[in-house]
């Protein structure tokens, strides 16, 4: 049986892995069509100097840092404050908001951000979107960092109050640097999944706060476009680059 | 010490209420509200929207979202149990081939999915490489079917049910398949009395995951469906953008929400350290 | 001597570590036979083999003459019964004992499903599950579920570590009438040498992957061929070549006479153990010497000169100085 089993498997793992591949293959290929013509980098340059997308791209990374930062630290906390003593309803609210559709969440804030728009003097924007992305981010952190403190010993802060430091100093000096690469590894999901946000993005986003996913999409949506191709190669490899080292953390 | 516990709680609890509950509750609200002129919404309340859900033609669309994400999962299943099992066996080298199914996934779904436009259309990969080996004269509609929508859930979410999956096989006392072995079990006996009955709960978590995220897809119908397959989550941002009919957006997501969450519920009440 | 199972100079090579050492034993039909010895010393790399979870890297394994190691576990006339119990947790005591008839593709199902249940104490428990029973059940419903199929051979693995201490002895003559009543050849592993004295036809002891000796529990224990087995089976005072067990020893004020070997020493410590008194003295020359005496023996105290002395019949020689 495990020979079927081993023959089944590289025709799944095929499955999964060849769409990408092709893609990555044919976003070297010389001409526009699916035949190869030969080695190039014109889609590539073609990529790289188009305004839209470097635009794009620079809002992306922006907005994702941001989102990194701070989701992070919120969720951190959070997690840390649960696992002093749990809160059902803090909790339910992370649940909900982990298994709540995207474009559920997505139509959600924009009504929420119309209706209060018409007390604040503001617009759809980066802000915006930020907020949205650091909102559905949280409970990914909360997950990541609450299972590192699952195997922390609770006695290491005690003993640490008990030599005379705070309870604050107990977290700062005892227990974050110990969790150091869960919240590392959980910055580095909430940066992949606020860069490569399409749903919920597309609904709060400005007029001028465009990321590279919805340009892609309007692309994708025009037409066959080979530029796509590089960009969607460039991305798989970095976002890849980025999940590996999350994994490694998240192991160690 | 609650003090402490507190200041930690505060800034995600009152994201979580500002920008998560409180949208929630406005869209609940709208609902039973009444279109606008211009979008947006009015007075004064009703119950019309909800009504509407029973037209057939919206009847017909959330019975179409529902078989897609039933037929999605059960194609899950049997191509994710397999996997699982393979991985679950593969000793020294489960770390990378678990990897091999975790890192594509969690890279862009939107890139995925375009993947899948690049294969399937017209002037794909597929249809010319099949024009190239003389195979056929004119490019086969891949694209814009509800086989390619099909295929992009799949692709899409096969990974979340290979991972409750395999974990659950992974908990699995060897030492049971050996004594099924010793009281005579041949292997394929023992995968189908044995390993596949103590997996249900793997299998049960990973086709909720599953169904769940279908019923709520947008990018798949969406690009790979063109505009004919269209499913709930379709007409949903419809709804609050091209149509501007809020409301009836509003209690076409409060019922999706509804039903998601009476789906998780014995899930959730099952897993109470679970996730968080 | 009708031999059930035999092993013929079976070794088993693991890298860099040599499991089995060319070991050669036979199995009488309808015995109860006992392999032994401290943790790694091969014993449960053998009953494996001879389940046929792992295959001898060398040697032979012949089950009523037939040769036995390329066949697969579900193609040997033989069960096990785990160390764990294996229960199915999702299946009834019932669907647990009906397994491997099943497989079978038996036709009867509910006689002898009925039959080992009574005989194992376990009618009206049918319909329940492994985590509703307790220890001694579980292990009762493994046993059923192993005896059921009628195999050549039963092998157990540490049948009773898992119980408690005062469920185990009731066991163990529990499981010693259920091998004599049904017949079968029970080959059992053990580290607990008085739960394998007890309960044996015939032990086999190992050390290292070697196999020590082979012989009737009395035999072994009044004669064992190395100091080792003497050693593993209880405790013994070794003076020279010449062994003597503690229970063996005798305390007085004046030289016995009769016959018996004497020697002066010095009291260390005696302490009261129930069922007798340990003691511990020293010799003159310096050995030292335990004693375990009955409770109505002389009254000594520490630090007293005594004479300790034995029966020459009693001692333990060695075939050659191992």
């Amino acid at each position: 049986m495990s020979r079927w089993l081993s023959a089944y498997a590289v025709g799944a793992y095929a499955f999964l892995h060849l769409p990408l591949a092709v893609l990555a293959v044919f976003s070297f290929n010389a001409s526009r069509f699916t035949t190869w013509e030969g080695f190039s980098l014109v889609w590539y340059r073609t990529a790289f100097a188009d305004p839209q997308l470097s635009e794009a791209t620079v809002n992306s990374l922006l907005i994702a840092a941001a989102a990194t930062v701070l989701a992070t630290a919120v969720g951190t906390l959070c997690a840390y404050g649960l696992w002093k003593r749990s809160s059902q309803p803090v909790t339910a609210a992370l649940y909900l908001s982990l298994v709540t559709p995207e474009i559920v969440m997505g139509i959600a804030l924009l009504a929420f951000y119309q209706w209060i728009f018409r007390y604040l003097r503001i617009q759809l924007g980066m802000h915006t979107v930020i907020l949205a992305h650091v909102m559905f981010s949280i409970a990914y952190v909360v997950t990541v960092v609450s299972a590192r403190l699952r195997t922390f010993d609770r006695s290491q802060e005690e003993a640490a109050l008990d030599l005379g430091a705070t309870e604050w100093g107990a977290f700062f000096h005892v227990t974050l640097p110990q969790l150091t690469p869960g919240v590392i590894s959980a910055a580095l999901l909430v940066f992949i999944l606020s860069f490569d946000d399409f749903v919920i993005t597309s609904l709060v986003a400005g007029v001028d706060s465009e990321t590279l996913p919805m340009v892609i999409y309007a692309m994708a949506r025009r037409g066959f476009n080979p530029t796509v191709n590089a960009i969607s190669t460039m991305i798989v490899a970095g976002l890849g680059v980025l999940i590996l080292i999350g994994e490694r953390l998240r192991e160690s | 010490m609650s003090r402490l516990r507190a200041w930690c709680l505060a800034p995600a609890g009152a994201m979580l209420g500002l920008l998560f509950l409180a949208p929630l509750g406005i869209i609940a609200a709208y609902s039973l509200m009444t279109r606008g002129p211009y979008g947006g919404v009015m007075g004064p309340w009703t119950a019309e929207n909800y009504a509407r859900l029973f037209d057939p033609l919206y009847l017909s669309i959330l019975l179409r979202s529902v078989v897609y994400a039933a037929v999605a999962t059960a194609v899950c299943v049997f191509m994710g149990f397999p996997l699982a099992l393979f991985i679950s066996r593969s000793g020294a080298r489960k770390g990378l081939y678990l990897a091999l199914v975790i890192v594509p996934f969690w890279t862009s779904f939107l890139v995925r999915t375009y993947a899948w436009m690049f294969l399937l259309r017209d002037t794909g990969l597929i249809n010319t490489s099949l024009r190239m080996a003389g195979l056929i004269d004119q490019p086969l509609p891949l694209l814009y079917t509800p086989l390619a929508v099909m295929l992009g859930l799949v692709y899409g979410y096969l990974p979340f049910m290979v991972l409750p999956i395999f974990s659950t096989l992974e908990r699995l006392d060897k030492s049971l398949l050996e004594a099924a072995a010793d009281l005579g079990a041949r292997p394929l006996d023992a995968l189908f009395h044995i390993t596949i009955p103590l997996a249900k709960p793997g299998i049960l978590a990973g086709s909720l995951l599953v169904f769940i995220s279908c019923l709520g897809a947008y990018l798949t119908p969406d690009l790979l469906g063109g505009g004919k397959t269209i499913m709930i989550g379709n007409v949903v941002q419809n709804q609050f953008t091209t149509s501007r009919d809020w409301p009836f957006g509003a209690a076409l997501s409060l019922i999706l929400m509804l039903a998601v969450m009476a789906m998780l519920m014995p899930l959730i009440r099952r897993d109470k350290e679970g996730l968080l | 001597m009708d031999t059930v199972l035999e092993l013929k100079r079976v070794s088993k090579q693991y890298p860099g570590h040599l499991a089995v050492d060319s070991v050669s034993l036979s199995v009488p039909r309808g015995s109860l036979f006992a392999l032994v010895g401290p943790s790694g010393c091969g014993k449960t790399s053998i009953l494996r083999m001879v389940a046929g979870f792992e295959q001898p890297t060398a040697g032979e394994l012949l089950l009523n003459n037939g040769r036995i190691e390329h066949l697969k576990p579900y193609e040997r006339n033989v069960t096990t019964v785990f160390q764990s119990y294996a229960l199915f947790p999702h299946l009834t005591v019932r669907q647990n004992i009906e397994f491997g008839l099943k497989r079978k593709g038996a036709a009867d199902l509910d006689g002898p499903v009925r039959k080992v249940m009574d005989l194992l104490r376990l009618a009206g428990k049918e319909a329940r599950h492994p985590h509703q029973m307790s220890g001694g059940e579980r292990q009762r419903v493994a046993l059923a579920r192993a005896l059921v199929l009628e195999p050549e051979l039963l092998l157990l693995d540490e049948p009773l570590s898992a119980l408690d201490p005062q469920l185990r002895k009731q066991v163990r003559s529990e499981l010693k009438a259920l091998q004599r009543g049904v017949g079968i050849t029970f080959l059992m592993v053990t580290h607990d040498q008085e739960e394998a004295l007890s309960l044996s036809d015939h032990i086999a002891v190992m050390n290292r992957g070697k196999l020590e000796q082979v012989g009737r529990p009395e035999e072994i224990y009044l004669r064992p061929a190395s100091r080792f087995v003497a050693g593993f089976l209880g405790a013994v005072n070794w003076l020279g070549n010449v062994g003597v067990r503690p229970e063996m020893m005798r305390l007085s004020r004046d030289p016995p006479g009769n016959g018996a070997r004497c020697h002066r020493a010095k009291v260390r410590s005696a302490m009261f153990l129930g069922n007798c008194i340990h003691v511990e003295t020293q010799l003159h020359d310096g050995a030292a010497v335990t004693a375990e005496v009955p409770r109505n023996h002389i009254e000594i105290s520490q630090g007293e000169e005594v004479h300790v002395w034995w029966h020459p019949a009693d001692e333990i020689h060695l075939p050659e100085s191992r």
